[in-house]
């Protein structure tokens, strides 16, 4: 079914005429994201996460600090800011079905442009959720969520939400940093949600040691690639 | 608890700073200590309050215009005596300590280690004592307006003379007070010109020349010699004060640097002649007297990333509202849900109407209680956000009594403009606001000036007692984001700008 409606939207896409992207059979969100192909991924050099498990577009409206935490906080699905989702899930959201799709990205950032326009899901005015688990090999006391966004965006680390920014804004790498939090030995999961108002639409996220350096021990999976 | 209160006006320093001619400031046992003609000394636990300490100069008839300097383990300090100027001598001290009440504490006559027999062009009073960081060789430098201020080589070990058959080097002419530092690969000879202990109408002020040896020759940014009378102005007075003299470095590392001096006259405090500490800044290679923050409501822009520190509220626009947005809504490139966008760009060029032509009349500024009510009542956390005329962005910096202070300045208590919400360190050294003042450490703020004119902003709770600088400081860790983090002179994370709303 996943796979079916996966090909589908490309076909659509393909079909409508204003696809640019070289869509490759097996590279369905547009030029910088695909499929995972492995059980596990690790942050890039710099330290960003690639691997994300997202959520096509919900419809919202509005960037104010205000307006975006109700759109964060209204509850669009079951266990919303608990739910570890697979690869193919389906939530319903007033009446409609959306689809999580397990992605790598090439980049530091993940393209939410390319994944809605991808499957022919809108771009402007709508809520992105992303999740992926951070898996540390030992206990990280006073490390910090650092994130950037197009546009704004609120981060939850195991539960809590970590770091919040908000307006019109383009993704800054370290734009948004936690506070010191602890990662759990173990899965860590990370949540975000990201509003964008129009244009591009795009995130980033690392974690910083306490001399602002990027971690990279850990791996990270989502969406139970290749299970 | 002690009630603080708020002071109308910050002098130059507290308690008792009468002095003339004095020494280096100098640290001892978490103490700071300073010495004067007559060899009086004052003492500090914090570098802002002031009191009476024990002079050296006792039994000994006084003395003029000390300089002092700890190597090793013991403190050399060197004055003047010339009772027939100009014939004169440079005298030895030394002891292990500064602290009198030290058992340790035992000044020990070392002699003579320059002269002038009242005929050569040289009057051998104001020593200014220079360990050379490159080689750790030790120098003196002495002298007054009748003849050259010169150089002589001390002993490290005992900081008695060295080589005392040796000519001393010329090294500058007609001024006096001199003192030597280096930086940055130049060697810089500091001296007074102009008049001398006339209160109001002293003309004293410091003059700056570099050489590449510490021997010279010490040009100014003229290319004139100071030994033909050269000197490029380093800090003369201003304001209140009149005839600035007397330089002194104290380096508290990591690119925190102030200098002492004295003023002739502070007309806030009779004309007496008062000590003062400041800033020292560098600015093309040159050194420039810096300023101790001034009371006063500003913006506080990360020099790290532009942007502004805010209590993490909503701003409202000023003037009710902006114009749009760019980069399209609903219909923009792949369209979507609906909302507002750029979908109805304004005509150009129609000379006075559409969305970029403004709303006419003056926008006033804005204030706290024109936006406030919709804030939190209780704390609310800080951020970094574009840099608006907003009433979140504006904070009120005032300086703050009994509660002590740091080299040059009180502590100061940082709120939300035309509120009582108040800037705080937490426990875990991160930020937050609090409704309201109460004094406490962690409210209570150190802004000291940074050697490039940007500021370090450090709780007081986390200065250390060691007064080393080694606490927290204001970071920017993102473009949006604020904390504390121990302070890093090699990065731009903890220096601040203060803007003027």
């Amino acid at each position: 079914m996943t796979t079916f409606l996966k090909f589908l939207n490309l076909a659509l896409v393909i079909a409508s005429g204003v696809g640019s992207f070289a869509l490759a059979a097996d590279t369905n969100f547009g030029p910088t994201l695909a499929s995972p192909k492995s059980v596990e991924a690790r942050p890039d050099a710099e330290g960003f996460i690639q691997r994300w498990i997202l959520l096509e577009p919900i419809g919202v409206n509005g960037l104010t600090d205000s307006a975006v935490q109700k759109e964060v906080k209204m509850e669009y699905f079951a266990n919303q800011f608990s739910i570890v989702p697979q690869d193919g899930e389906t939530v319903s959201i007033g009446g409609a079905n959306h689809i999580w799709h397990a992605v790598d990205t090439t980049e530091y950032n993940v393209n939410l442009y390319h994944f809605a326009r991808s499957l022919g899901k809108p771009t402007s005015n709508v809520l992105f959720w992303g999740v992926t688990v951070v898996n540390c090999p030992e206990e990280m006391p006073g490390v910090r969520l650092a994130i950037g966004s197009n546009a704004a965006s609120v981060w939850w680390v195991n539960g809590r939400e970590a770091v919040g920014i908000y307006g019109d804004r383009q993704t800054v790498i370290d734009d948004g940093v936690s506070k010191r939090i602890t990662l759990k030995k173990g899965p860590n999961i990370i949540r975000c949600a990201v509003v964008n108002g129009g244009g591009a639409a795009d995130f980033c996220a690392r974690f910083l040691d306490a001399d602002d350096k990027p971690i990279r021990a850990f791996t990270v999976s989502a969406g139970n690639a290749d299970k | 608890m002690a009630v603080l209160l708020l002071v109308p006006q910050a002098f130059a320093l507290d308690g008792r700073v009468q002095i003339h001619d004095p020494s280096t400031v100098i640290q001892c046992d978490n103490k700071y200590y300073v010495y004067g003609t007559g060899l009086p000394c004052l003492t500090s636990d914090d570098g802002w309050n002031w009191r009476q300490g024990t002079s050296p100069g006792e039994g000994r008839g006084g003395g003029l215009a000390p300089d002092v300097i700890h190597i090793g383990d013991r403190y050399f300090f060197y004055y003047a005596t010339g009772a027939a100027q100009p014939k004169a001598e440079v005298r030895l001290l030394s002891n292990k300590t500064l602290e009198s009440d030290s058992p340790d504490y035992k000044w020990e006559d070392g002699g003579i280690v320059a002269s002038s027999d009242g005929f050569e062009d040289c009057n051998a009073i104001d020593p200014g004592v220079f360990l050379d960081p490159t080689d750790d060789r030790l120098w003196l430098t002495y002298g007054s307006y009748f003849g050259y201020i010169r150089l002589v080589e001390l002993d490290p070990k005992t900081g008695k003379r060295l080589h005392p058959g040796h000519a001393p080097y010329n090294i500058a002419i007609n001024c006096e007070a001199s003192d030597m530092i280096y930086h940055d690969g130049w060697y810089y000879l500091l001296a007074d010109h102009g008049s001398c202990c006339q209160g109001a109408n002293s003309g004293y002020n410091i003059r700056v020349g570099r050489a590449r040896k510490v021997t010279g020759p010490f040009l100014d940014n003229m290319g004139i010699d100071m030994i033909q009378g050269g000197g490029k102005l380093f800090a003369g007075s201003g304001g209140r004060v009149v005839g600035l003299g007397h330089f002194g470095l104290i380096n508290l590392g990591d690119g925190v640097q102030f200098f002492s001096c004295h003023y002739e006259a502070d007309l806030d405090r009779g004309g007496a002649s008062v000590l003062d500490i400041r800033p020292l800044l560098w600015k093309d290679g040159w050194p420039v007297a810096g300023e101790n923050f001034k009371a006063g409501t500003y913006q506080i822009e990360s020099a790290r990333t532009g942007t502004a520190l805010e209590l993490a509220v909503e701003g409202v626009p000023v003037g009710g509202g902006g114009r749009g947005r760019r980069g399209g809504g609903g219909g923009f490139m792949g369209g979507g849900f609906g909302g507002p966008g750029r979908t109805n760009r304004p005509a150009r060029g129609s000379g006075g109407g559409g969305m970029f032509a403004g709303r006419g009349g003056v926008i006033p500024p804005q204030d706290a209680s024109q936006v406030s009510t919709n804030w939190p009542d209780g704390n609310i956390e800080v951020r970094l956000a574009n840099y608006m005329d907003q009433a979140q962005q504006k904070w009120t910096i005032s300086a703050v009594t009994n509660a002590g202070g740091y080299l040059g300045s009180p502590y100061f208590k940082i709120t939300v403009a035309e509120t009582d919400r108040t800037l705080a360190a937490t426990d875990d050294g991160e930020l937050i606001t609090h409704p309201a003042f109460a004094g406490d450490a962690k409210q209570i703020w150190c802004i000291e000036q940074l050697t490039d004119g940007t500021w370090r902003v450090m709780p007081k709770s986390s200065t250390g007692a060691d007064k080393s600088g080694n606490g927290l400081a204001l970071s920017a860790i993102g473009s949006s984001s604020a904390t504390l983090e121990k302070f890093n002179p090699e990065s731009d994370r903890q220096r601040w700008v203060f803007n003027s709303p």
